[in-house]
């Protein structure tokens, strides 16, 4: 396992700077390369603390049809792993806002997992979130991501057992991804109670941060989750706002950010 | 890569050599666990084996017969060829065995609902049919595209009183209707079993799935014992994610002496970009929760498969598939519409059996066979199941139907 200090991870210190956390999915190449960089740049800029760019992927079991439209849609308009490197290198350029991929495992693997590791840290990027990694079948990661210095999330479920949740928090960098409810991604009207419940048991195993994803969508929800979790994940809401462009996008990732203050008593650093 | 040579050709998973594990999102793994312990539990367990071998007997219609044609293999030549009579199980085809077997575990782990994906469709009318059997709800995904070339199937599922959702994302196809049956899963695992329908998937799936559909291969080679009084030069099956295959080579693994064949969907040929010939042109990776075989471009993006065979249009293979091929214990190749559409005609012009597009193409394989091997030969072929299904695809392909005639 990794002897680096926790205080490497450049996503945990955000995370824990900030003292509830707001982190944005957009994917690579939706609705065009330079669309999207521009989309994830303008997060950076309307309160958004941690990027996740999501990587295009023929076949995306995790994901709800809102994400799935739009990473086929990136697909069409010729994806290119390599266009995920070029991305992250021109937003971290432009904003110190720490950069993850949100990729599912066989790109990786078939790109090379060391070099593909390798080549993200040249670019800045921060780290992985794998969605159909688990640890269980995560060695070579788990070597690449030491190797280059890189954070990895791994997914904790409503339905994971307590050796389960040790793990994924013992093996997780930056942060670990509270999956909210039994689903893919997408908006729902509201956040599960399931997600609280989950942060509770986690907290008893580990003291790494956790963040909640899978159907936030809005400031409140933003606020609510951040009562119990330290960060909030959301994606399908922002992927639809980019649809209506790049304007809509930062007033949605506006009122995302508005939940982080409305947050009852936010302390920075507090747990 | 894996030395065969210590570990033995029978792999319990979830590892096959190299091949298999569980490439799923973390929500999935307690289900997925669940079904494991239960199966270990059912496997050994002579209830629930009395059950099934029960239903196998009563409502399949098990042990299917053992045919020898020799009208066919005068075509092969001159070696002798039996056919595994699969397609007279109820519902037409192998999938029956698996499906009973999961329906039953289903009712054990307490759940009310099974879904399933489906190319062909006979998986799905195997599905539905069991969950009719069994009182269980019902929801089967299957591609768009698939609803099209199998709406008789389609027809036949909602007969039974299935759901059936066609799936319109990504290449809508059965790759697309596996990853959309996945994410009906994921929310609904509280309730829902999964019954995958071959041998790929993740852990417990590839295992259990070969479990349930060794008894083709187990029937096969006593009934053959018995017959000629020595085990066969060969054993030939069609492979899409496998199944058939895997359920009749599983018997003979043990037999150095036999040579085992798998045969996958060369569709337009596998020098086009219009196949399905996964272990021959694809490359190891991780698909739908497994590492195996798979059609993929630079980026590991999936590619997408051709076969005039519905059921063998999938770019992944099962992992043991992989490790059977890596491990040279099975050997693979690919036969063309074009052949696997001659050798349907000429089984059911020379025995009357009509077989299945994917059957056929393990029919084309075996003729090929007999004339590499030869008059001394015997060659067991898997019918995996019959051809009724691809009545019109078969009608358009030679031309069979008289100009302006309709079917009312």
């Amino acid at each position: 396992m990794s002897s680096a200090p926790a205080t490497s991870s450049p996503v945990e210190t955000r995370i824990r700077a900030t003292g509830g956390a707001l982190v944005g999915y957009l994917p690579v190449g939706y609705p065009d390369l330079a669309t999207s960089i521009e989309g994830a740049i303008t997060l950076t800029r309307h309160g958004v603390d941690v990027l996740e760019l999501g990587l295009p992927y023929s076949d995306p079991v995790m994901d709800g049809p809102t994400i799935q439209a739009a990473t086929t849609r990136a697909l069409e308009q010729g994806f290119r792993l390599r266009h995920a490197f070029d991305a992250v290198r021109e937003i971290t350029a432009a904003s110190d806002v720490p950069v993850l991929l949100m990729t599912y495992w066989n790109p990786v693997l078939q790109f090379g997992s060391d070099r593909f590791a390798g080549l993200l840290a040249e670019a800045g990027g921060a780290g992985l979130i794998t969605p159909d990694l688990v640890p269980d079948e995560a060695g070579e990661w788990l070597a690449a991501s030491d190797a280059h210095g890189l954070d990895r999330v791994f997914l904790a479920a409503p339905t994971s057992s307590e050796e389960r949740l040790r793990q994924a928090t013992s093996l997780s960098r930056g942060f670990t991804y509270v999956v909210s409810t039994m689903g893919t991604t997408g908006a729902r009207e509201g956040v599960d109670s399931a997600a609280r419940t989950l942060v509770e048991r986690l907290r008893q195993v580990s003291d790494e941060p956790l963040a909640v994803g899978l159907g936030i969508s809005n400031g409140d929800q933003v606020a609510e989750v951040l009562t119990y979790a330290d960060g909030a994940i959301v994606g399908s809401a922002l992927v639809s706002a980019l649809g209506d462009g790049l304007e809509r996008l930062a007033e949605v990732a506006d009122g995302l950010a508005a939940g982080k203050r409305a947050q009852p008593g936010a302390t920075p650093g507090a747990r | 890569m894996t030395t065969v040579a210590t570990a033995g050709y029978s792999q319990p998973g979830p590892y096959f050599g190299a091949y298999g594990g569980r490439f799923v999102p973390e929500p999935l793994v307690a289900a997925l666990d669940e079904l494991t312990a239960a199966w270990e539990f059912a496997k050994t367990d002579p209830v629930y084996q009395q059950e099934l071998a029960a239903l196998h007997r009563d409502y399949t219609g098990r042990p299917s017969p053992l045919t020898e044609v020799p009208r066919f293999a005068g075509h092969a030549g001159e070696a002798r060829v039996f056919l595994k009579r699969e397609d007279l199980n109820h519902t037409g085809s192998h999938k029956i065995n698996n499906v009973l077997g999961q329906a039953l575990l289903t009712k054990r782990v307490g759940k009310h609902r099974v879904i399933a994906e489906t190319g062909a469709g006979q998986h799905g009318v195997a599905t539905a049919t069991a969950a009719a059997l069994f009182g269980l709800e019902c929801t089967i995904y299957m591609g768009e595209v698939d609803t099209e070339r199998q709406a008789l199937n389609v027809a036949r599922m909602r007969l039974l009183g299935a759901e059936v959702v066609a799936v319109r994302s990504g290449s809508r196809t059965l790759k697309d209707a596996i990853n959309e049956a996945m994410r009906d899963w994921v929310t609904n695992v509280a309730t829902t079993n999964y019954v995958f329908g071959t041998v790929a998937g993740p852990h417990p799936f590839p295992a259990m799935v070969r479990d349930l559909q060794r008894i083709i291969g187990d029937e096969a080679r006593e009934q053959l014992l018995e017959r000629t009084g020595a085990l066969p030069t060969a054993v030939a099956a069609c492979v899409g994610g496998g199944s058939n295959a895997i359920g009749i080579f599983t018997a003979f693994l043990d037999d150095a002496d036999v040579q085992l064949w798998g045969f996958e969907a060369g569709g337009e040929g596998v020098d086009t970009e219009r196949h399905a010939a996964t272990i021959g042109r694809g490359r190891p990776g991780v698909l739908h929760g497994a590492r195996s075989y798979l059609l993929q471009d630079e980026d590991g993006q999936t590619q997408e498969s051709h076969s005039i065979s519905a059921g063998l249009d999938y770019p992944g293979v099962g992992p043991e598939h992989a490790f059977l091929a890596d491990s040279g214990r099975a050997s693979y190749r690919a036969v063309t519409d074009a052949a696997a559409m001659d050798a349907m005609r000429l089984l059911s012009r020379t025995e009357g059996i009509i077989p299945a597009i994917e059957s056929s193409h393990a029919l084309a394989g075996a003729l090929e066979l007999g004339r590499e091997l030869g008059p001394t030969a015997t060659i067991l072929v898997n019918l995996s199941g019959r051809g009724d299904k691809d009545t019109t695809t078969a009608a358009r392909w030679f031309d069979l139907l008289d100009k302006g005639a309709k079917q009312e």
